[in-house]
Parts: structure tokens; C-alpha cells; sequence
């Protein structure tokens, strides 16, 4: 999922002509369908666009961690508890394996969840929700990973060789995912009232922030046309929202929830759903920092840091004492 | 003559789930990624042994109890745990002192399970074993690392080991539901057990360059039985929450 509005540092696409025969030569592989690896020539632009789109999306695995672990402790039955735990831990190692993917371009772990800690890079702005409620886990699985499947399939498909093996990787858990949270919901809404109230408020409170998650419409998208061409965005970012509404309707139907839209309808003409107009202006609040959660997020994240620096540094120096114990050995 | 094997499978199931509890709440919150990953293994692990243990303890009680009514419907005073598991995290220090100190007793009372003359005890304790042998792996390694890490990582280590020493006791204590037990070879005799601990966790003490507390220190005692520390029942308050306000319902 996870990256949205990724700075490519182009103001417009440039022309074949432009270019130099250098990054000719890179285009026409890529238009080619060939795959980009680590140790192959990539213009700058390029790298730092995957650096910053990868590690976007390795921190959204981390960070996502939090809302959903608000729960682990209070899973309502060892079943549930058990699929939640297996759950977070498979974002934990996404976002090692994308951070892996990252490092391929030339960047640290280290560095990046710096650029995390002080602000500097972003993660995706669902994450900074609360979940209130156990059918907020539900919500979480079904509407969040499915969108997050939706702009990740895609991308198995993607230029550079690393993030696409990631990404399938990835798409086969994240799916997985999907099913064990529509699952949940699927529980509640053939439970009691309350557990069914419980649903239908998880659904109305994510709704819109899953929307959200595809990042600004196409017209707006000024970075968009560029990754398109390098092919590590495939798919835009309204075609992705079309076909997350037209996919997710009818589940929330058979769960007998309501979408909280007035203006969701099915357009027989386009083939698709229409839907009501999205509030921008949450989702730029929300990403300037301002939604419910980011504060708490980040400190999370930062306060595990700093409180896990002296194990970090105790392993570092056990490790090097034996490393230096090992050598002195062998020169024996 | 089933109490005494229901009481053993309490036990074994309680110090599972609460332990797994516990290391529930590290989760996203770890010193560094992998941490988040192997803590969430080694809880799932003890979620399984516990729902394996319970699922049994309720067949055998013959009350209509599953996994989840025991999980979820029992408060402290019912619950079997040793004192050790119920302790808080505290630093990385304390939670892996409470690890090791676990792991060494559990690895061996599995290992003594496995020939349990109860059928499916043995098969349960052959399964765990394998899974526990990983943890107790993982946390001696984390006992050398902290132990004979840096200055502040070994003052810390030391620090909780000397704070949880007094709840290893218990996991040698014997009653009579244990007596019962031992004579027809469903379970090892605790005190069996005792000699084989004291002399891993002292060898890994002494690897890690910290001091084995006295093995005669005063002990706390009564887990086993139901008198727990003030911890459980704010543990069990935050566990049991969604059923007891949503009873009778399924999730």
C-alpha cells in the first residue's frame, strides 16, 4: 500500500529528445518490459523516487503495526488472538524485506528510520486512525490491506527487480490478510446487535480514510506521470480508487453494512460505481500531521528506539567481542 | 481422580497464556524489528500450547468449558500460573531474564512430559518441545548478550535476574494434586527437575559474566494454587475485557 504522493523531483515529464543517450538507453529497457537491478545504471531521479516510495511504504508496514497491536492484548477469543499476532508479525517482515529492497539503492536501515523518527519521510496516512473497537481489526484487514492488494498488485509488475520480488511476496500475505479481517467482520455482523452496530461504525469511520489511501486525484497528481513512465506506478491512482469501490460494494453488501455515502450508486453506463466527492482537505491535514493519531504513532515508534538503543548497543559489542575473541583464536 | 490432571493442565495452559500475554504487548513496541518478530513467534507458540492445554483441561473437567470459557471466563484466584510468567515486562532486560528462567524449567518439564503415561500430555509436550527448545535458544543468547554486552546491559541483566530470582522457586514446588500425579507417571516430580535448571542457568550465569542469585534465597509461593501478585488481575482485565462486556456471544 502505503506510498502516496511520492516526490518524484520531476515538474513535467521530459521528451525522448531531452534526455541524454544514457537515460535513452534506460527507457527503452524499461519500455522494453526488462527489469532494473541493483547493480545496473538508473538515472538519479529514478533511485531516489524507489528510495523514497519503498521506504515510504517499509514504514507504513511499521508503523501500521501500532493500531493494529492496540489490539493484540485484548483479541476476544485465542483464535483471534493467534491470527492477529501471525498478522502484525507479517508487517514486521515486510518492513524488513522492504527496507532490504531500499538498501539495494544505496541507503541504510539506519538512515531511513532516522528520516522516519525526525519527520522527514512520510508512511501512509490511514495509519494515523484510531482503532476504537475490535471491528475496527475487521475494518482494518478488509477495507485497509484491500487497498493496500489493489495498489500492490500492480507493482509486482514494476521496473526495478527488487520491489517487484518484494511485492509478490507481500501481495500473498497481504491477501491472506483481506480474507482473515472480512472474516471478523463476517463474525459480528452474524452476531448480536451490538456486535453488528460495532461493524457498521468500524465501516464509517474507514471508509473514507480507505478512499484516502490512493492519494489525490489524477488531476492533481503532479508526480504521477513520471512514475508511470518508469514504470514503479502502473495503475493511477482514481483507476485504483474505481476499482477498489467497485470491488468493496457489494462485499459490504453481503455483510449487510451500509456504506456511508448518499451518493454511492451504480452507473450502468460507465460499468462502474459513482461515488460521492472525497475531503481533501482531511487527508492533507492528516498528512501535515494533524490527524488523530500521528503524534502518538511517531512516538511510539520513537520512544522504542530510544529505549531499545542500549540492547542495540549490547549486541553490537557482544558481537564484536567474539568476533574479536574468534580471530585472536584463529590466529593462534 | 481427573482433578489432579485438570489442575496440571491448568498450569501448563496458564503459564503458556500468560506468559504469551505478556510478550503480546512488546509487539511494534520492540528494542528493533527482528525483536518484534521473534517475541511474536515465541507468543504465538504459547498461544498454541495454551489453547492445547486448555482445549484438554475442558474436555477432561466434562463442564462444556472450551479453550476460550477458561481463557476468558476465569478470574485470578482460578488461574494456575506460576508468579514468574504474571511479572511486568519491565526494560528488555527483565522480560528476557523472565524468559530464560522460564525456558530453562519449561524445556525440561516438556522434555519429562513427552513420556507422560497420559497419551495425549506426551504428544501435546512432544510438540511444544520442539518450539520451546527455539525459545530457550533465543533467550540464553539474549542472556550472553545483555550479560557480557556493555556496562549498563550487564547492570541491567544483573538487576532483574536478582528481582524475578525470588518467583523461580515455585516452579519446584510439589502438592498434592503433584503427588497424585507423579504416581501414575502423568507428570515428572518437580523437585526432579531442580538440580538440571540450577546448574544451566548457572553455567549460562557464569558465560554471560553475571551472578547466579543463591540458590536458597527466600522463594514466593502460591501461583500454582491461585494466589497470584497484584499483576494478574490487571492482565486479566485487559485480556477478558470484549467477552465480559459482550458475554455469549461469538467472535
Amino acid at each position: 500500500m502505503y506510498a502516496q504522493m511520492v516526490d518524484t523531483g520531476a515538474s513535467r515529464l521530459r521528451s525522448r529528445e531531452e534526455m541524454d543517450a544514457d537515460e535513452q538507453a534506460f527507457q527503452a529497457r524499461i519500455d522494453d518490459g526488462q527489469k532494473i537491478e541493483a547493480q545496473d545504471w538508473m538515472p538519479e531521479g529514478y533511485r531516489r523516487t524507489l528510495v523514497r516510495q519503498i521506504s515510504q511504504h517499509a514504514h507504513s508496514e511499521i508503523v501500521g503495526m501500532l493500531p493494529e497491536g492496540n489490539w493484540i492484548t485484548r483479541a476476544p477469543s485465542l483464535k483471534r488472538k493467534a491470527i492477529l499476532l501471525a498478522k502484525v508479525q507479517d508487517e514486521a517482515g515486510h518492513g524488513l524485506y522492504l527496507y532490504s529492497a531500499a538498501e539495494t539503492l544505496g541507503v541504510s536501515r539506519e538512515q531511513l528510520v532516522d528520516d522516519l523518527h525526525t519527520g522527514r519521510a512520510k508512511y501512509s496516512s490511514i495509519f494515523n486512525y484510531p482503532t476504537l473497537t475490535w471491528a475496527d481489526i475487521g475494518a482494518i484487514g478488509w477495507l485497509v490491506d484491500g487497498a493496500a492488494i489493489m495498489n500492490q498488485i500492480p507493482l509486482c509488475r514494476c521496473s526495478y527487480g527488487p520491489y517487484s520480488r518484494a511485492m509478490v511476496r507481500v501481495c500473498k500475505e497481504e491477501s491472506f490478510h483481506q480474507r482473515q479481517g472480512y472474516d471478523l467482520l463476517l463474525a459480528l455482523c452474524r452476531g448480536s446487535e451490538e456486535q453488528k452496530a460495532m461493524a457498521q461504525d468500524a465501516l464509517e469511520r474507514w471508509w473514507w480514510p480507505a478512499l484516502m489511501m490512493f492519494g489525490p486525484p489524477d488531476a492533481d497528481s503532479v508526480h504521477s506521470a513520471q512514475s508511470q513512465a518508469w514504470k514503479i506506478k502502473l495503475l493511477s491512482n482514481d483507476e485504483l480508487r474505481q476499482k477498489f469501490v467497485d470491488q468493496t460494494v457489494p462485499q459490504a453488501e453481503y455483510l449487510g453494512l451500509r456504506v456511508p455515502d448518499a451518493d454511492l450508486r451504480w452507473n450502468t453506463e460507465r460499468g462502474h460505481y459513482d461515488f460521492g466527492a472525497i475531503d481533501w482537505s482531511e487527508f492533507h491535514a492528516v498528512l501535515k500531521g494533524n490527524g488523530p493519531c500521528n503524534r502518538e504513532r511517531l512516538q511510539a515508534r520513537r520512544e522504542a528506539w530510544a529505549e531499545g538503543e542500549w540492547v542495540r548497543a549490547a549486541a553490537l559489542a557482544y558481537a564484536d567481542k567474539h568476533a574479536a575473541a574468534e580471530r585472536h583464536s584463529q590466529a593462534a | 481422580m481427573n482433578d489432579a490432571r485438570f489442575e496440571c493442565l491448568l498450569r501448563l495452559g496458564d503459564n503458556a497464556l500468560v506468559l504469551a500475554q505478556r510478550l503480546c504487548a512488546w509487539i511494534g513496541h520492540g528494542p528493533v524489528m527482528e525483536e518484534d518478530m521473534a517475541q511474536a513467534n515465541v507468543a504465538l507458540d504459547l498461544i498454541g500450547q495454551a489453547r492445547l492445554w486448555l482445549a484438554y483441561a475442558g474436555e477432561l473437567e466434562g463442564r462444556g468449558r472450551d479453550e476460550d470459557a477458561l481463557a476468558y471466563g476465569r478470574d485470578a484466584g482460578a488461574f494456575r500460573n506460576v508468579l514468574l510468567v504474571e511479572q511486568p515486562n519491565g526494560d528488555y532486560a527483565q522480560t528476557i531474564a523472565r524468559q530464560f528462567l522460564f525456558d530453562a524449567w519449561h524445556h525440561a518439564e516438556l522434555s519429562a512430559l513427552t513420556a507422560s503415561s497420559d497419551a495425549r500430555i506426551a504428544a501435546i509436550a512432544a510438540k511444544a518441545l520442539k518450539e520451546v527448545s527455539y525459545h530457550l535458544e533465543r533467550s540464553s543468547d539474549w542472556m550472553l548478550r545483555l550479560g557480557d554486552g556493555t556496562a549498563e546491559s550487564h547492570a541491567r541483566l544483573q538487576a532483574a535476574l536478582e528481582r524475578l530470582w525470588m518467583y523461580s522457586g515455585e516452579l519446584f514446588d510439589a502438592d498434592a494434586h503433584d503427588a497424585t500425579l507423579v504416581e501414575q507417571g502423568i507428570v515428572p516430580a518437580p523437585q526432579s527437575l531442580r538440580a538440571g535448571w540450577l546448574q544451566q542457568v548457572g553455567a549460562v550465569c557464569t558465560a554471560a559474566t553475571l551472578t547466579m542469585p543463591d540458590a536458597d534465597a527466600w522463594m514466593q509461593h502460591g501461583g500454582r494454587q491461585g494466589r497470584h501478585s497484584e499483576h494478574l488481575g490487571y492482565l486479566l482485565a485487559e485480556m477478558q475485557f470484549l467477552p465480559r462486556a459482550y458475554p455469549g456471544v461469538q467472535w
